[in-house]
């Protein structure tokens, strides 16, 4: 909302200076976006009387002028045609910047002439196009108060400083000059005007009448509608200090009778529409469009209407869209002489969606559904036939009107300690009956320390406590708020995570140690990416995505983090280690948007290195990280089982799910060829997915630990090497060894895998390292041998391996 | 001289001349291995009567001990030789690269939001969390946001297909729906954060389709607009790390707080540089006021008993501000080149303790 300051002087009576107004509206909640003062590129210039316009020696087109600026006299020489003796004009001197050439102006020789500044023209000046010829301040040779070496920008009228302010959704009271004038002198900066609506008799009969033709279930679609005619009008340009502030605020001055309308929108915030009343055929009649109806608007456009829209409408078809913009048919022209008023309210929530289903953005329709003072319907129709009969003359007739001014009258009670209770200052209560009344909420009855307000017509937003409190307190001002410590509730901090969140925290910290690094990738990807990981939930599809890349809820984290990748190798980065922890959707209920630490390690183990040859990454890579994080996050991984049935992304045959029971804690694995050759990565890429939900939480067993177990003899180490079919996992050989003596044996690793012909077709060797930790004495050797025979028999039996001769 | 006197001198001049430890332990051997001549001359002994057994076993250990103490400093010197030429030998060109042992780095979103939970964890509040995927009521009608509501249309939102029954779910705008949720399914007092995604419809240089708030939440019977500010100017404050941050309070409207405020703080931009701290200009970083009444009710919390605050911000932008971040779009990028660059050693869970 753009408003000039003098235009603001209008409504508020001020010494304030512009700097402290402009630092009163941010504090007021009418945020400053900006204050622009035309004059401050305009200092340099001054008002240069012409003493003596003689002919330049050496060119036809040039003159020689002699220029008194005030601060001696000056010789210029001069090209534009109008320059003459007498003339006033505006003088640039020598070392001034020029802002319509962008040129820093310097003194020098024109021909063998010297000129020591410049007559500028307003093109010059950086005012318009015009470059015809240089500004004469006064063509008709009356100089009247003009002397040389006045600043320039006053004579111009172009000291006005235009300031532009955020107006929050509630303040519709705002969107005119005048409710902004109100809230600065309820703050102290100034006594507000009062509005100038002089009741206009009418001196006919309007041959024009409102007309509401509304369903009765739609009545508040346009509930009151009045207007009046206005004949032998004569409709030129608006006067120049209206246009001037028009255009300030950056609206396009037209003609008198529209200037009009677009000035009381901005003014009082209150939008009107006139229509040429010679092209108007039938009283014109507030009614919802019919299906297929069009309207030619005045932006020039047609629009096709519905029956959700609300018209203005007469024998000829649609003139308008209700509370949105005028129809071109029926506007008003130079030629115009009959005019017909139209001061209505319409619904704000219809006028909202209409506007939305039209694409039309208009101030008419920012006012409108924001919510307009009812009250203005009554005196609209005085306020426009001051401005029509002042600016275009002619008569005005009668008022007509239909339906009726919706009584929106109400009272909210303040307690006179909320301010301090809710707001945390203690404002007195004459303070706060004085802040109520200015702001227009006059106070009608103070009872047991409870004020009671009428709330004003204008203010459709305050229906509570809280909403004076509110008011109060900025026009108060929140600086006066002390500030005040949140007390503690308990002398120490309670933990601030859940063990969730810390299971979070603390699978970042072991994928990060493990090298990867953390990325954050969009929820959402393109519907072919989702598809490939199994996505056939229609649920989590958006229905307006705003690209094709972002379509549908990723269901898997891998989608996003495997693309990642693939831009990065791109980029020429393809090995890379990178994790996520965040969610997957399987649906849109609450419950189906799991967190998931996924991790993708794409190329080599790392760069080529003289001692460390990299390696390109394996199953085990991706196995190593997922345990990592379900060990950080407190899994019990000593009792995982590995199965070979990871989702189809991963590679058959190179990949795993880590399980306690039927519950999948994780997968990991190569990524499926396939999918690589889709998501245009190059092989092999590994990843895994550990699906933190899906630990179990830690068992409520409090923070103690069992005892160390430091038996004091030495352990001792036997290695055995076991034949296997095949298809036996190693898992299933390392489990029973370990079963075999769970007192005795500590540990069991399997150090070498060994397939060879001396074994036999679909056989291989596992070979392991048993080590055995006594606990009551040291080892006999005839004790080693009887754990020895029962690893080697429980192998047998339950793997049917032998050992390897 | 006697012919123990000549062993003697001539084994302990061999031990002190011997070249190496090979031929060190040949001596030791022909000295005093099971044939040498010193066990020889041992065993010699039982012949003798016992007064010359006795001093002729002296004598004989004597020579046996000094053999054995000529021979362990002579080997302790071959043994100093052959390391000292063994070093000269055994040289690293120790300016080679170390193997590579790569640490990964917290992504600076994370990091930001560990950092507020130090924060506010210190004044008592927990970290709540909710889903993305919300239904209308607590994304918008539990927070005084009706259908027609200007703020509801001004969101962009993200709307999944209509079910059968006429509803849409949405993706959260904001993180107030978890706000709803925690009151919904808490009896205050109430204090938590509920940092999170959020997502709106939006893409251009300043805004991405997905982003990051944090929201705080405080319901109890006395909580009030004073402290309010106490709250977010020590946040603010311990946040960028500067003790005398000017704060500033203004009024402002949002549909679920009433009284509502804009938190700017201060800084300077001279030379297009931006300092946060005490300086000539206002940079706004968020939004916050006391819980509209209405909202308390939607909620099923008693509004004539129980009042608070709530605040929110943006996660991205408050980082952007305090590591001097320039762009919004990477965050999402992954490229590896800007996380190494903005990314963070997880050698160090936030704390105020500590430090931030």
């Amino acid at each position: 909302m753009k408003f000039t300051f003098s235009w603001l002087k209008d409504h508020l009576e001020t010494e304030a200076s512009l700097e402290e107004i402009a630092e009163k509206l941010s504090m007021l909640g009418l945020e400053l976006e900006g204050v622009e003062n035309p004059a401050e590129k305009l200092v340099p210039f001054v008002v240069g009387y012409v003493i003596e316009a003689s002919q330049h020696p050496n060119a036809d087109r040039l003159r020689v002028c002699r220029v008194e600026t005030g601060s001696g006299e000056v010789q210029v020489v001069c090209g534009a045609p109008n320059a003459r003796t007498g003339m006033y004009g505006v003088f640039a001197a020598a070392g001034s910047y020029v802002p319509g050439t962008e040129l820093l102006l310097k003194s020098g020789q024109i021909r063998g002439i010297d000129s020591n500044g410049m007559l500028l023209s307003e093109r010059e000046l950086g005012l318009s196009d015009e470059h015809e010829g240089i500004i004469d301040l006064a063509p008709d040779g009356e100089a009247g108060d003009l002397k040389p070496g006045q600043p320039i920008a006053p004579i111009l009228g172009l000291d006005d400083p235009v300031i532009d302010i955020a107006i929050t959704p509630n303040r519709s009271d705002c969107l005119g000059v005048r409710g902004v004038a109100r809230d600065l002198a309820a703050a102290g900066l100034g006594k507000l005007k009062p509005l100038s609506a002089p009741k206009i008799e009418g001196t006919f009969e309007s041959p024009l009448k409102w007309v509401r033709d509304l369903p009765a279930d739609l009545q508040e679609a346009c509930p009151y509608v009045a207007g009046r005619s206005f004949r032998g009008v004569k409709n030129g340009p608006s006067p120049a200090w209206m246009q001037k502030r028009l255009k300030a605020i950056g609206l396009r001055p037209i003609s008198a009778l529209v200037d009009i309308t677009n000035y009381v929108t901005f003014d009082l915030g209150r939008p009107l529409h006139v229509f040429d009343a010679d092209k108007v055929k039938g009283n014109p009649t507030m009614r919802m469009a019919r299906d297929g109806e069009e309207v030619l608007a005045l932006d020039g456009r047609t629009y096709s209407l519905d029956p959700s829209m609300t018209v203005i409408a007469d024998e000829n078809g649609i003139e308008g869209i209700g509370g949105i913009m005028g129809g071109e048919l029926s506007g008003c022209t130079e030629e115009t002489t009959n005019v017909f008023l139209e001061v209505a309210l319409f619904d704000p929530v219809r006028t909202a969606a209409s506007g939305r289903k039209l694409g039309i953005v208009s101030d008419a329709r920012y006012r409108f559904e924001r919510g307009l003072d009812p009250d203005s319907a009554r005196w609209g129709p005085e306020v426009a036939a001051r401005w029509v009969l002042e600016l275009c003359g002619g008569e005005a007739s009668h008022v007509v009107s239909a339906g009726e001014i919706p009584d929106t009258s109400r009272s909210v009670t303040l307690r006179e300690n909320r301010c301090e209770s809710l707001g945390g200052v203690a404002v007195p209560a004459e303070r706060q009956v004085a802040i109520l009344e200015h702001l227009g909420f006059p106070v009608t009855s103070r009872k047991g320390r409870t004020l009671t307000c009428s709330v004003p017509s204008w203010r459709p937003d305050i229906v509570g406590e809280a909403d004076l409190v509110e008011e109060v307190l900025r026009i108060q001002g929140y600086e006066d708020i002390p500030v005040t410590p949140l007390p503690r509730e308990t002398a120490l901090p309670r933990p601030a995570l859940t063990d969730r969140q810390r299971r979070a925290s603390a699978a970042r910290n072991a994928l990060c140690w493990a090298g990867l690094n953390e990325c954050v990738t969009y929820s959402f990807i393109d519907e072919p990416t989702a598809e490939l990981f199994g996505w056939d939930e229609p649920a989590i599809k958006l229905d307006n995505p705003i690209s094709t890349d972002l379509v549908v809820m990723r269901p898997s984290v891998l989608t996003t983090l495997l693309q990642a990748a693939q831009r990065n190798a791109d980029r020429g980065y393809g090995d890379v280690g990178l994790f996520e922890i965040g969610p997957l959707y399987q649906g849109d209920a609450p419950e189906g948007q799991d967190w998931t630490a996924a991790v993708v390690r794409a190329g080599e183990s790392g760069p080529r290195h003289w001692n460390a040859p990299p390696r390109p990454r394996d199953a085990f890579d991706a196995k190593a990280d997922a345990v990592a994080v379900l060990e950080a996050v407190g899994a019990p991984v000593e009792n995982l089982q590995v199965s070979t049935d990871a989702p189809h992304w991963y590679h058959p045959g190179r990949s795993g799910q880590l399980r306690l029971g039927p519950k999948v804690l994780a997968a990991f694995g190569e990524v499926h060829p396939r999918i690589l050759r889709r998501l245009d990565l190059k092989g092999p890429v590994v990843a895994c997915e550990v699906f933190l939900e899906q630990v179990p939480p830690p068992k409520k067993a409090g923070k103690l630990k069992a005892a160390a177990d430091l038996a004091p003899f030495q352990p001792v180490e036997r290695d055995f090497a076991f034949v296997v079919d095949e298809t036996v996992p190693a898992e299933k050989v390392l489990r029973a060894a370990k079963g075999a003596d769970k007192a005795l044996i500590a540990q069991v690793d399997l150090f070498d895998v060994f397939r060879g012909a001396a074994l036999g077709e679909g056989k291989k060797s596992l070979a392991l390292a048993v080590t055995l930790q006594p606990r009551e004495a040291t080892l006999t050797e005839e004790a080693l041998e009887a754990v020895s025979a029962k690893i080697v028999a429980q192998v047998e039996k339950h793997c049917g391996g032998t050992l390897r001769g | 001289m006697t012919d123990l006197d000549s062993l003697k001198s001539e084994l302990l001049t061999a031990a002190h001349a011997a070249p190496d430890l090979a031929a060190l332990e040949a001596l030791r051997v022909s000295g005093l291995g099971k044939k040498g001549r010193i066990t020889q001359l041992m065993k010699g002994l039982g012949g003798l009567d016992p007064e010359a057994r006795k001093a002729q076993g002296q004598a004989l250990n004597l020579v046996k001990d000094a053999l054995q103490s000529a021979i362990e400093a002579r080997k302790a010197e071959l043994e100093e030789v052959e390391l000292e030429r063994r070093l000269a030998e055994e040289s690293l060109d120790v300016s080679l690269p170390a193997r590579p042992r790569e640490v990964g780095l917290v992504h600076p979103i994370s990091q930001t939001m560990e950092e507020l939970v130090a924060i506010f964890g210190e004044m008592g509040f927990t970290v709540a969390e909710g889903p993305h995927i919300e239904d209308d009521f607590h994304n918008f009608d539990a927070l005084n946001i009706p259908p027609e509501h200007p703020a509801r249309q001004e969101m962009d939102t993200f709307y999944f297909p209509e079910k059968p029954d006429g509803s849409r779910m949405v993706l959260r705008t904001h993180t107030s729906p978890v706000q709803v949720r925690t009151m919904q399914s808490t009896k205050p007092p109430i204090r938590v954060i509920a940092p999170g995604r959020t997502f709106r419809a939006d893409h251009d240089a300043t805004h991405s389709p997905m982003f990051h708030q944090v929201e705080g939440l405080v319901i109890d019977e006395s909580t009030h607009m004073g402290h309010l500010k106490g709250t977010l100017i020590e946040f603010c404050r311990a946040y960028f790390g500067v003790d005398d941050l000017p704060v500033r309070f203004r009024p402002s409207y949002f549909p679920f707080t009433e009284p509502s405020a804009e938190v700017d703080i201060g800084c300077s931009k001279k030379g297009g540089q931006l300092v946060i701290g005490a300086g000539d200009d206002w940079l706004e970083i968020l939004g916050c006021g006391m819980v509209n009444p209405k909202v308390l009710e939607n909620c099923g919390i008693d509004s004539s008993k129980y009042q608070g605050f709530a605040f929110g911000m943006g996660i991205e932008r408050i980082a952007m501000l305090k590591y001097g971040m320039p762009d919004l779009r990477p965050f999402y990028d992954s490229d590896i080149r800007w996380l190494r660059h903005y990314g963070f050693v997880p050698l160090e869970t936030p704390s105020m303790v500590r430090g931030l």
